[in-house]
């Protein structure tokens, strides 16, 4: 089973960029980015049962980083709409030259 | 390396793969932010099926603890704070030039990962079959995760709750808003 993760591993992470590339809606660009971690997560998980089993600790790891990626992103995403009013990615260029 | 799989296994990890395959991109099309974050937690439950048959149990219980309980719990709340719901907020996806540009990124991507996933892992990293097979025998499946987790990874595990600290921080600080601040 380890081909058949690998091949799923491989497109949930490119329906997740994808997802980046083409949506403007922070909050679901977001949830993308989220759903790359997770099909990492899969890939470990396939290998830790071959590999030996430090791939599961590496797993607990990526969750709490996305975890605290997730609090902290959201938090900036409602700074962003309190300032801007929205949080569609074209309204927001305050770099933009 | 690989054993013998039954029928029945092999029947229900495809099952969910291609209910994980389909809630993703059914994900990925979605405008309306609630229902992207639905697929998202179908997407999540399945995966987890999936770890517990791949003999990784604990992490399949904290994918669904974590992931589609806590953390898209976060998402759906802050969506429904943003009151995001009303159609005429729905930001369109970008144009025509974009998606294009996004498949020809996805696909080139798509082929790279199969590519280098066929190349195999080099011969040091991989610990002996018999090994590894005795040691998920021997150890409950909390303890596959919690005996490495405690030794050769503490420095890694107490910089994770520094970092989860951090995070705390500043999230508070970033959402408490400009009224405390003035005040």
């Amino acid at each position: 089973m380890l081909a058949e993760s690998l091949a799923l591993t491989a497109a949930l992470f490119t329906i997740g960029v994808i997802g980046v590339l083409t949506h403007r809606n922070a909050i679901i660009i977001f949830m993308c980015v989220e759903l790359m971690l997770t099909a990492v997560n899969l890939t470990f998980v396939a290998f830790s049962r071959f590999y030996g089993a430090a791939g599961q600790v590496f797993v607990v790891f990526v969750m709490t980083v996305s975890a605290a990626e997730a609090a902290v992103g959201l938090a900036i995403i409602i700074a962003i709409f309190r300032h801007r009013q929205t949080i569609n990615l074209q309204d927001i260029n305050l770099l933009r030259g | 390396m690989e054993p013998h799989y039954s029928l029945f296994y092999t029947f229900h990890f495809y099952l969910f793969g291609v209910i994980a395959l389909g809630s993703a991109i059914a994900f990925v099309t979605r405008r309306s932010p609630v229902a992207a974050a639905l697929w998202l937690v179908n997407v999540m439950f399945s995966l987890a099926a999936l770890f517990v048959m791949l003999d990784a149990e604990f992490i399949g219980v904290i994918q669904v603890l974590v992931y589609a309980g806590a953390i898209m719990v976060v998402f759906v709340f802050v969506i429904m704070l943003l009151n995001l719901g009303h159609p005429a907020e729905l930001a369109q996806a970008r144009g025509k030039w974009w998606k294009l540009a996004a498949g020809v990124v996805g696909l080139v991507l798509l082929a790279e990962i199969m590519v280098i996933s066929r190349g195999g892992l080099p011969e040091t990293l991989i610990v002996p079959a018999a090994e590894n097979q005795q040691q998920l025998r021997e150890l409950n499946p909390v303890g596959v995760v919690a005996k490495p987790l405690f030794n050769e990874y503490l420095l890694a595990f107490e910089l994770t709750s520094v970092l989860l600290l951090v995070a705390i921080a500043g999230a508070v600080v970033l959402g408490r808003g400009r009224a405390v601040r003035a005040g």
